[in-house]
């Protein structure tokens, strides 16, 4: 499974991920959490800080949850690593970014399809207005 | 109006960029034809009936000359001479081919022009009142609000893929001419009781096939918090609103099942939470974007106009179509000219190549440049001089643009319907040119008065059916068209869904039907000034449904 970094495609390190549920009885200090879609961010506010990564499922690129269930947890105060993971087009990957997104972990056919080159070019696009006036 | 500034240029401009490679990444496979299609919805194509349709955006209705001279040109370049005006304040060409698509969209970035967002489940483009900065009945002109939406809703990076689709609307006077209520969104833009400027905040309105009049959800919302609050009612939807049924998608379902009262304390939360200042934009940018919708250098002129006056009286027809066709205008000795696009026997909304440029050149010459879009389909010239009148409808006569039947029972909203778009169940602009033959003497149509008739050619309800005075829609049975008919909506202010009167009737009978109901109407009302809705609420649905089915008893 390649990984969708800044620095180009990465191979994704094999990750033990736990559900939100085990994280009570998980004693480890840096976890790795998988949260699926429907997940309400807010779940996982008493235990941020013993979590490393974040992985938020996207079932379809089509499915704008995880956008929302990232920029809660920004909001919240997470500061550890946020990945989509699952099916997203490389036309989102700037999306992902500006919703507090680290990296996208995709499946070796899509990173077949879509070379790094327009993962890359997305985030070279042009912001609309209002972005360009908050960033700056 | 406003105007582009480098950022919007740049971004419109690459835009175009962008989605000529996406085409191109469809070609070449990289893209699958899923992956494709929200992205080329995005941008306004789709796939229709017969060939691709683009859906060009004119944001809040408002235009000028130069705009509409390039949407005449396109119409003529890349399509057959004519565009088609929408319920949404757009324009729509039903046959552009699809390689020519990049090049006409590249045209219209040349005027500050767009087809973003017109289409797909994302926030679409913002309408308002299209009497907006002109109506005498005006608290504040909506269209800076609705800049402001359109921008911060331009590829918001965490609304690209909602359940389903979003709409906003605007309206700056009590007198609702934006449909507010039908809106995923509406804002209604009002003071409280210290003076200072807001909105009362409405969200889950929608017609579709289950229709919902929208919710008030904050009665006052300050002008500083409005970006931030509809983050707050966004972000609520995209999270909790259905994915598993794209029927039960929209807010008003959510609404709906998870209760007003309910829905408003998740929004209010989300609300509080917001880091407000990090999205609101700053005072000085609000009044940047104000500045630019200053009203025009009126000059100073009497209420009454000699000329007019005189014109009047030497034309009757003139005197007609200015009762019915100007609206009275915050300034004085100026007016409001609705060009009717709905001439009798041409499908409604339409407009060729020639009549945009007539309405173009009469914009520059007679109303400081200004045009808008109405979502009934019409054309207006918001700031005429009254002593100009005479010349701006000699000028329309000629062009075949001043049928004089604006608000009256041929000024009928009517969707593509089956002779365009892919979803239809049956044909609305036909329906609409036999009722208009029907009632084509406009000395009858003006003593008939306000009658607002809405057709849809499905369940989808483009055509606003549920809330026309006389709602029609067209279904399909066993193979054959059947139109079911609502009496008694309602699209201002008061909105209200209309009551089914019973069973359908087949395309040959929807026009004598109507006819019954409009003599019954007649006959019914207490005196000229009551109009069909008022009759309808103070008798109800018995005797209208007694003469729209007279007919079929009398053959039983
Ligand atoms: S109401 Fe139905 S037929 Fe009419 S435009 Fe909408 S989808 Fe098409």
């Amino acid at each position: 499974m390649p990984l969708v970094t800044k620095q180009g495609f990465q191979p994704t390190p094999e990750i033990t991920y736990v559900l939100v549920e085990e994280i009570g009885a998980a004693n480890q200090a840096s976890l790795a959490v998988s949260v699926p879609s429907d997940t309400d961010a807010a779940v996982l506010a008493p235990h941020l800080e013993k979590i490393a990564l974040i992985g938020i499922d996207f079932p379809s690129f089509a499915d704008g949850r995880g956008f929302s269930i990232a920029l809660r947890l920004r909001r919240l105060g997470f500061e550890g690593e946020l990945r989509a993971r699952g099916y997203l087009i490389s036309d989102q990957y700037p999306h992902a970014m500006a919703c507090g997104f680290d990296t996208v972990e995709i499946d070796d056919e899509m990173a077949e399809r879509q070379p790094y080159e327009q993962w890359k070019a997305a985030t070279e696009k042009v912001l609309p207005p209002y972005r360009v006036k908050r960033a700056g | 109006m406003y105007r582009y500034d480098e950022f919007d240029a740049a971004y419109v401009k690459n835009r175009v960029k962008n989605f000529r490679e996406q085409v191109n990444r469809r070609i070449d496979g990289s893209l699958t034809e899923d992956e494709f299609k929200p992205l080329r919805l995005m941008n306004g194509l789709y796939l229709q009936l017969h060939a691709y349709m683009l859906r060009v955006a004119i944001p809040y209705g408002t235009l000028n000359s130069r705009q509409m001279r390039t949407l005449a040109m396109i119409a003529t370049k890349y399509d057959k001479g004519y565009g088609h005006l929408t319920t949404r304040q757009n324009i729509q060409y039903n046959w552009p081919a699809l390689k020519d698509v990049p090049d006409i969209l590249d045209d219209l970035a040349d005027v500050e022009m767009h087809a973003i967002q017109t289409s797909g489940n994302c926030i679409r483009n913002v309408t308002a009142d299209h009497f907006a900065g002109a109506a005498a009945d005006e608290i504040e002109d909506p269209r800076p609000t609705a800049e402001i939406v359109r921008q911060w809703s331009t590829e918001h990076p965490e609304f690209l893929y909602l359940p389903r689709k979003f709409k906003v609307a605007v309206t700056g006077s009590p007198n609702d001419r934006a449909v507010t209520k039908a809106h995923d969104i509406g804002l209604r833009m009002l003071r409280n009781n210290a003076g200072e400027p807001g909105y009362e905040v409405i969200v889950g309105g929608g017609l579709g096939r289950s229709p919902f009049v929208g919710k008030v959800v904050r009665d006052f919302l300050p002008k500083a918090d409005l970006l931030p609050y509809l983050e707050a009612i966004l972000r609520v939807y995209n999270l909790q609103g259905r994915r598993d049924n794209k029927y039960k998608a929209r807010i008003k379902i959510l609404v709906h099942e998870t209760g007003t009262d309910e829905l408003r304390a998740m929004i209010e939360e989300e609300f509080a939470k917001m880091d407000g200042p990090s999205i609101a934009l700053d005072p000085s940018e609000i009044e940047r974007i104000e500045n630019y919708f200053a009203p025009p250098q009126f000059s100073d002129l009497p209420a009454e106009s000699v000329a007019l006056s005189a014109a009047k009286a030497a034309d009757a027809e003139f005197a007609t179509w200015v009762d019915v066709n100007t609206d009275a205008h915050k300034q004085s000795g100026y007016t409001i000219v609705t060009v009717s696009a709905k001439a009798i026997g041409e499908a409604p909304g339409d407009l060729t190549t020639a009549q945009m440029n007539v309405i173009a050149d009469l914009a520059e010459q007679y109303s400081h440049d200004e045009l808008r879009i109405s979502h009934e389909q019409n054309a207006i010239l918001p700031h005429v001089k009254l002593d100009d009148l005479p010349a701006v409808h000699a000028a329309l006569v000629e062009a075949g643009l001043a049928t004089a039947n604006a608000n009256l029972i041929s000024d009928i909203i009517a969707c593509p319907g089956l002779d365009y778009c892919a979803l239809a169940t049956a044909r609305s602009i036909p329906v609409a040119q036999d009722i208009q033959r029907r009632f084509s003497d406009p000395v009858r149509a003006k003593a008939i008065g306000e009658f607002k008739i809405k057709i849809s050619g499905c369940i989808n309800a483009c055509g606003h059916h549920h809330v026309g005075h006389v709602g029609i829609l067209g279904l399909e049975k066993a193979g054959i068209e059947n139109y079911q008919i609502t009496l008694g909506g309602d699209h201002t202010e008061t909105t209200a869904i209309g009551d089914r009167a019973g069973p359908g009737f087949s395309f040959e009978q929807v026009g004598p039907a109507i006819e019954r109901l409009v003599d019954a109407y007649i006959s019914l009302r207490a005196d000229e000034s009551e109009r069909f809705i008022d009759t309808y609420r103070r008798l109800g649905l018995e005797p209208f449904k007694a003469a729209l089915y007279n007919e079929e008893k009398e053959a039983a």
